[in-house]
């Protein structure tokens, strides 16, 4: 499904495993002017949307287990992301399709919250330690809910 | 001296969904699965553009890159940030396929530049998927 990478930092290492989701979008608040849709959000403000292929990283971290090697079952956290997040999102319309963003815009900035907080209840929150939305090869966010950033 | 082959790349988001009206949803379903959702999705398209010709003696280039990149920004002012079905003339009667986006964006781009430039175009929906047209 996607493609992984491990780093030892402290006795922790912290895995990240790569997915994609192709999907529709649009800036836009209600609680603006349209005048101050344009102003603020530009061309992606345009009515009928635009879409982007988002790349998501999720990195996870923890020891190492003795037994199996790994900091996580790479399984499960495939099925987590696939159920919470690419079965809603992928090839969709973030604005009109997704619950979630029907009351906020869905910038970049807030797609990596929300998925980080529909990931944490399921991982928790010792283990989930970075999420990383790329929007296009300019523009990507990275949300580390209350840890510190240190990779 | 011989012909050298120059080539550009452009990105440029939108939205799009294979759809035939013609079909009932049964038939575009299955055809078509979840790329014909009723709002769509999106990608980050790369366009590569490839020019040919002889090397000008003067400037060593085979087209003015600014004049390249003029013509085909001005091109992608209708798909950049848009909505391919709803927002563009071009796919009202046909299906915004990678196919068939690349084949409107050489007539476009062909058009604009001098005889015979256009050698081929590239088209990649994602980085896994691409087309290529060279022209009749």
């Amino acid at each position: 499904m996607g493609s992984r990478e491990a780093i030892q930092r402290d006795g922790k290492v912290y895995l990240s495993r790569r997915y994609k989701f192709a999907a529709a979008h649009r800036l836009y608040s209600d609680k603006l002017s349209q005048e101050e849709n344009e102003r603020v959000f530009g061309k992606c403000a345009n009515p009928q949307g635009h879409g982007h292929n988002y790349e998501l990283v999720v990195t996870v971290a923890g020891p190492v287990d003795s037994l199996t090697g790994m900091c996580i079952d790479l399984s499960r956290l495939d099925d987590a992301v696939k159920g919470y997040i690419l079965d809603r999102y992928d090839h969709r319309h973030l604005n009109l399709d997704v619950e979630d963003f029907l009351e906020m815009v869905p910038t970049g900035e807030n797609i990596a919250r929300q998925i980080w907080s529909l990931l944490e209840p399921v991982l928790g929150g010792e283990c989930l330690y970075r999420i990383k939305l790329v929007e296009t090869r300019d523009n990507y966010f990275e949300y580390y809910g209350d840890h510190e950033a240190s990779i | 001296m011989q012909e050298v082959i120059l080539t550009k790349r452009f990105e440029f988001s939108g939205s799009h969904r294979y759809y035939r009206p013609q079909w009932s949803e049964e038939e575009n379903q299955r055809v078509f699965g979840p790329n014909s959702r009723p709002h769509g999705h999106g990608h980050n398209y790369t366009l590569e553009v490839s020019v040919a010709g002889r090397l000008d003696e003067a400037t060593g280039m085979v087209m003015n890159i600014v004049d390249l990149k003029a013509t085909v920004l001005e091109v992608l002012k209708e798909f950049d940030h848009k909505n391919l079905n709803a927002d563009t003339p071009y796919f009202k009667e046909r299906i915004p396929t990678t196919e068939n986006i690349a084949l409107v964006l050489w007539e476009l781009i062909n058009q604009r530049l001098k005889n015979g430039a256009l050698r081929a175009i590239r088209l990649y929906e994602d980085e896994d998927l691409f087309v290529e047209y060279h022209g009749e």
